[in-house]
């Protein structure tokens, strides 16, 4: 019988979370140009979280995680209003991953605020975590609801909107999902309802890497034409360039029609490691050593630690 | 185990269809608490809501007919501080929305009261892909999730109060096949409690919902043969009063369990484990045995299934003839 010690409840960094609260004040009052190249930094960082705490795990969705980082930071970092020492503020912005297999690019990004602390990347997917493969809101401060099974997150993130609208209350709410999620048919369901109830402050992002688990998204399962789908579901849709930070910044401003917002995020699967970046393999193949000192160098880590 | 024996003697000739006492104290409790709505699957009418739509037009919030997303939002408004009833028909909310069950109410340990309406085989003549016979098996599989079986009107209310004042999620499986009142004292209503309502040292019956009533009429037959049958009543399938089927296994001669609904997985394999495990007696379950049901009315189909007075009574003799063989 092997015996684990049940690791500690994550709470959270206070002088992350302070710097955290001060540098999003900062950012959200900035020139986005100016913002974009701090999200920049930071997003380089948890890329290299990412790879680590994925080759110490053994395990993790590599491809998906690179691909959704820079929504994560830009989100988290340069446009929600949060407070990760108060991780449920009944007045908070909400944001829900609903591609949850992309846990380790979420917990890196929630360490980043001050939600835990970086240290505790170390315990992914160990024995008795609180940071399981898939995120869990009652183990992890700053999680929302309990993703992992495609189609969770959107109507989760829909009855937040719903009832910021009903209740008066001037909380965003931002699901990002994945694209071949999309095609779980629970999504279209929230669509309709998030539409019909004019949901403004409710946006959902699709990060539009085209690769699914298997093959390309099209390949599989026809996504296209996206755009038309968000606006013929009387959505307010944009496209956007999911690598630039500037630009995510400018897509994940507030609806403008009183319509909820979808934004189309053009990513690539892997992204900031050259031999992951769109290559169906890297859903959710591990490094070996060789590829782990590659990915960190590429990533700014000089000495490939 | 609690006893209430003089209290459940005689219940009345009248019957009830739950869903309204359901509505009427729904209604009470958002009265009283702004935090309470209600969410629907285009089903206002048959979860009986009109009165709530037109008491509280902003507190209903119909999504249509897409119960994933039903659930989903639900766990969404409880995730803004909402106490959200989802109301749908049983087989739809935890057939089709079983995932969400799991992952976004249960798993996400949110607080939404889950009323599964018209359950086991209420709809009758409309078939098996209306009836709801496996959700007792199913959600009573999830973790962290009670289940509950109210068996009249008055138990209905407490089921509703229970699950409104409750911090954590639940599914109500709320009758609508009419049942005369099961006199039971509301201060008896508690997770994990049976209730006792006859007293007999025979046999035990331990049945819910709709079965119920027709334990007791059981037990006045096996009375006037000499048959003392203990009926409990078991509002909770989970978590289960194991103090009170183990007791049960001790001091009566066998067990039968009574439900209107599957046997793969429902009351009677809860109660029968727990006797496998601590005490085994002689069992009988009474149930829907493995098989969709035939065209029927609810009436019909509870006599097809001998889910009857004289089904309950004559498992209970077999019983006890076993137990002597």
């Amino acid at each position: 019988v092997t015996v684990v010690e049940q690791p500690p409840a994550l709470a959270t960094d206070p002088a992350t979370a302070a710097a955290y609260r001060e540098r999003s004040a900062r950012l959200r009052a900035a020139s986005h140009e100016d913002a974009a190249r701090e999200l920049a930094a930071i997003a380089t960082g948890i890329r290299a979280d990412v790879i680590r705490m994925i080759a110490r795990a053994g395990m993790g969705h590599v491809g998906g995680d690179l691909s959704v980082t820079d929504i994560l930071v830009t989100a988290y970092h340069g446009v929600l209003r949060l407070d990760p020492e108060a991780p449920e503020a009944p007045q908070r912005d909400r944001f829900v991953l609903s591609k949850g297999h992309c846990a380790a690019a979420l917990y890196a990004t929630l360490a980043s605020a001050g939600y835990f602390p970086r240290a505790a990347l170390d315990l992914f997917m160990a024995p008795l975590s609180p940071l399981n493969g898939h995120p869990n809101r009652v183990k992890v401060p700053g999680v929302e609801t309990n993703t992992g099974p495609l189609g969770h997150g959107f109507p989760v993130a829909t009855g937040c909107a719903l009832a910021a609208v009903k209740g008066g209350h001037d909380w965003r709410t931002v699901v990002v999902l994945g694209d071949g999620e999309l095609q779980e048919g629970s999504n279209w369901e929230a669509a309709m309802t998030a539409a019909h109830y004019e949901l403004a402050p409710l946006t959902a992002v699709v990060d539009r890497n085209r690769l699914q688990q298997g093959a390309r998204t099209e390949d599989t399962k026809t996504l296209e034409p996206l755009a038309d789908k968000w606006i013929s579901f009387g959505w307010e849709q944009r496209d956007v360039d999911g690598h630039d930070h500037a630009a995510l910044l400018q897509a994940l401003a507030p609806s403008t029609t009183g319509k909820p917002v979808a934004v189309v995020a053009h990513t690539i699967k892997g992204k900031g490691v050259s031999f992951m970046e769109d290559r169906v393999e890297w859903h959710h193949k591990v490094p070996s050593p060789d590829q782990v000192r590659q990915a960190l160098r590429e990533l700014g880590q000089e000495d490939g630690q | 185990v609690s006893s209430a024996t003089a209290a459940a003697t005689a219940p009345a000739e009248e019957t009830y269809d739950c869903r309204k006492d359901f509505a009427a104290e729904l209604a009470e409790l958002a009265r009283a608490d702004e935090r309470i709505v209600a969410v629907c699957n285009d089903s206002v009418g048959s979860s009986n809501l009109v009165g709530f739509r037109e008491e509280f037009p902003d507190r209903l919030f119909n999504v249509g007919i897409a119960e994933q997303d039903l659930v989903g939002v639900g766990a969404g408004l409880a995730n803004a501080g909402l106490i959200p009833f989802v109301c749908a028909a049983a087989p739809f909310l935890t057939g089709r929305a079983l995932e969400q069950i799991k992952a976004d109410v249960a798993y996400s340990e949110r607080r939404v009261v889950l009323c599964g309406q018209s359950p086991g085989m209420a709809y009758g003549e409309l078939g098996p892909t209306h009836h709801s016979i496996e959700d007792l098996s199913w959600t009573r599989a999830i973790a962290g999730l009670p289940v509950v079986v109210p068996a009249g009107p008055r138990q209905t209310r407490a089921a509703v109060r229970w699950a409104a004042a409750t911090d954590g999620p639940s599914y109500l499986r709320i009758p609508r096949y009419a049942v005369p009142e099961v006199s039971v004292p509301d201060e008896e209503f508690t997770p994990g409690r049976a209730i006792r309502l006859t007293d007999g040292d025979d046999v035990t019956v331990v049945a819910v919902g709709t079965m119920v009533s027709r334990a007791l009429r059981a037990a006045r037959t096996l009375a006037a043969e000499g048959i003392g049958l203990r009926v409990l009543n078991m509002p909770f399938v989970h978590p289960l009063d194991t103090a009170a089927v183990v007791a049960a296994a001790g001091e009566t001669r066998g067990i039968v369990t009574a439900e209107e609904g599957t046997l793969s997985g429902g009351l009677g394999a809860a109660v029968a484990s727990v006797v496998a495990e601590h005490r085994p007696v002689p069992m009988r379950l009474l149930g829907i045995p493995g098989v969709f049901a035939p065209t029927g009315s609810t009436t019909f189909l509870l006599e097809h299934f001998g889910l009857t007075a004289d089904g309950i009574a004559a498992a209970a003799r077999d019983v006890l003839a076993r137990h002597g063989a």
